[in-house]
């Protein structure tokens, strides 16, 4: 691919090319072009990407939780920069309950490693070919991930406060 | 005679060395914290030792992990910013205005220009207040503990600044979405003139101390150092990376707050290494001092706060006086403005790299998702890397060169 200027519609044109039937879907929130792509195949996407472009830079990589959407429960962001252009992508991927799986990119960026640990502690979230997946902020005995929603974080015992009027 | 008396001595040097190879040859685990006076906070370290030579360490984080992240799902907008206080509380206002900032983003809410102003001067108080620290603190685990003690009298000096704008000196919860609370009082243009004028005589002191002493370039060059190439893998920012020779600035790359209304150097490093990252500060110090002077000097005039009364807190009196002042108070604290639904990343250069929020709003009164990216426990994680095959004084010096701040790295 020769290397042109990285716009939001050039970008998403030339995914497009490489990986036509792994995109989802497109969007553009306060500029910043979001991409859903198929969790199968994320690695081999950030690959391309560090790879064929100027995005050399891995930003953030965090897990977010909606319990209420079927089949697409828990969903994986990934912020990458490309600092010679002062260029920003949004990847998403989203997983469902059942099968919380998806390739680790340890490989392709070294900086991963505890953003991914960090995403299985708070999530539960398993990534295929992790160096080393364990806890990373909370105890190694805890048997819950309590970024989920499920987790009130007031004690859900408590009867002398009704929530009701403090939304969540 | 002598001839046996030779050999006698050779071999006895040579059964020293075989059993000295023994000793070396078997590896020790040493435990380099979780509170050890050299660890700045609590890390934990378990190092494989071979000697004095480092080959392996093992870290443990999460010793002050207080979950902000899921606090953060059950709080009304306005009341994150205390949250923010507590990561990195070296620089702690640039953290509140970095995710007041973010906010401002999401409503689209435009800040007078003085806002901006008044800001840039905060946060840059805010950097050298967190560069000192740093750059003490290599002196100190050097063995000069005088550049320490004296520069802290400064450090004091900032958190009477601070203390003047906001009441409060190390978690200060300045900023508000919008603007500030108040405006800049008398006390405070003295002091900062005070300030300015003192600082640079002291700092220059503490340059010279340090800089080009030899003990100290002999300690700190080559000590701990990453390339370019692996600092961009692991995701460095801030002066870290400059120090690897890499010059992302996020003032510069996407400025905000009218940073490009200043002029200002970015500096950067070569090496990567103890040596680096310590002038890389040094020099920004001095930066952001400059731009203090220009930010005072340009001073626009104007309100402290931006026209958004859904989110900006009215002054108090106001709220016993005026009916409309008083349901938006009521409205702010009990969280009942309406917020737009979307998600947004919004990033500040922060003290040690580059500070980020991204924030999932769905239109409720909390945030759906916030997430910090914070730039020390990302970085953090390329100690063992760059400690192999150095001395165990040398992986000290190497933690205290990165800025690692225990409440940002474990949130």
């Amino acid at each position: 691919m020769t290397k042109t200027e990285l716009t939001n519609d050039s970008f998403y044109t030339s995914l497009q090319e490489q990986f036509s039937s792994s995109i989802i879907s497109k969007e553009e929130p306060f500029g910043l072009v979001t991409i859903e792509v198929d969790s199968k195949k994320v690695l081999n996407i950030i690959k391309w990407v560090k790879e064929n472009t100027s995005i050399n830079y891995l930003t953030l990589i965090g897990g977010v939780h909606y319990p209420e959407s079927e089949r697409r429960e828990f969903a994986l962001v990934y912020h990458l920069h490309s600092l010679t252009e002062n260029f920003r992508i949004r990847l998403k991927a989203f997983l469902p309950k059942e099968d919380l799986k998806i390739d680790s990119i340890t490989s392709v960026f070294s900086g991963a490693d505890w953003m991914e640990r960090e995403t299985f502690d708070f999530y539960g979230i398993k990534f295929i070919g992790h160096p080393n997946l364990k806890r990373i902020l909370n105890e190694d005995s805890m048997d819950y991930f309590p970024m989920r929603r499920e987790y009130q974080l007031e004690d859900a015992t408590r009867e002398d406060k009704d929530d009701t009027y403090f939304g969540r | 005679m002598s001839k046996d008396l030779k050999k006698d001595i050779k071999e006895e040097y040579e059964m020293e060395r075989k059993s000295k190879d023994t000793i070396d040859g078997d590896l020790a685990t040493l435990n380099l914290g979780p509170t050890h006076p050299a660890t700045h906070g609590i890390f934990e370290n378990v190092l494989t030792i071979d000697g004095e030579k480092i080959l392996d360490s093992v870290q443990t984080v999460g010793y002050i992990h207080r979950a902000f992240e899921k606090i953060a799902e059950r709080r009304p907008y306005n009341q994150i910013t205390t949250l923010t206080d507590r990561l990195n509380y070296c620089s702690s206002p640039i953290n509140n205005i970095g995710w007041c900032m973010t906010m401002e983003k999401l409503i689209g809410c435009k800040v007078p220009k003085r806002v901006d102003y008044m800001r840039v001067i905060i946060m840059e108080l805010a950097r050298i207040n967190d560069h000192l620290i740093c750059n003490s603190v290599i002196g100190v685990d050097t063995g000069a503990l005088t550049g320490f003690t004296y520069l802290f009298q400064q450090r004091e000096a900032i958190y009477e600044l601070f203390e003047e704008v906001c009441g409060a000196r190390l978690t200060t919860n300045m900023c508000r979405i919008g603007g500030f609370e108040r405006d800049f009082n008398e006390t405070f243009h003295t002091k900062l003139e005070a300030f300015l004028t003192n600082f640079p005589k002291i700092f220059t002191e503490f340059d010279n101390l340090l800089s080009r002493n030899r003990i100290f370039m002999d300690r700190t060059i080559g000590t701990g150092a990453i390339s370019a190439e692996r600092a961009l893998n692991y995701s460095f920012s801030g002066p870290n990376l400059r120090a690897a020779g890499v010059d992302y600035d996020v003032r510069v790359m996407n400025p905000y707050c009218s940073y490009e209304d200043f002029d200002f150097i970015v500096p950067v490093g070569s090496n990567g290494d103890t040596y680096d990252r310590f002038q890389v500060r040094q020099e920004e110090i001095r930066q952001s001092l400059s731009i203090i002077r220009q930010a005072l000097d340009k001073m626009p005039e104007g309100k402290h706060y931006a026209d958004v009364p859904e989110f900006y807190l009215p002054p108090k009196q106001d709220v016993y006086e005026n009916m409309e002042a008083l349901i938006y108070h009521f409205k702010i604290v009990m969280g009942e403005t309406p917020v737009p639904v979307g998600e947004i990343y919004s990033s500040v250069e922060g003290g040690n790299g580059e500070l980020g929020f991204y924030l999932i709003s769905d239109g409720g009164r909390t945030p759906y998702r916030l997430q910090f990216r914070r730039p020390c426990f990302i970085y953090y994680q390329a100690y063992p890397e760059m400690i192999k095959g150095q001395t165990i004084s040398d992986a000290v010096l190497t933690l205290s060169s990165m800025n690692v701040i225990a409440g940002e790295l474990d949130a």
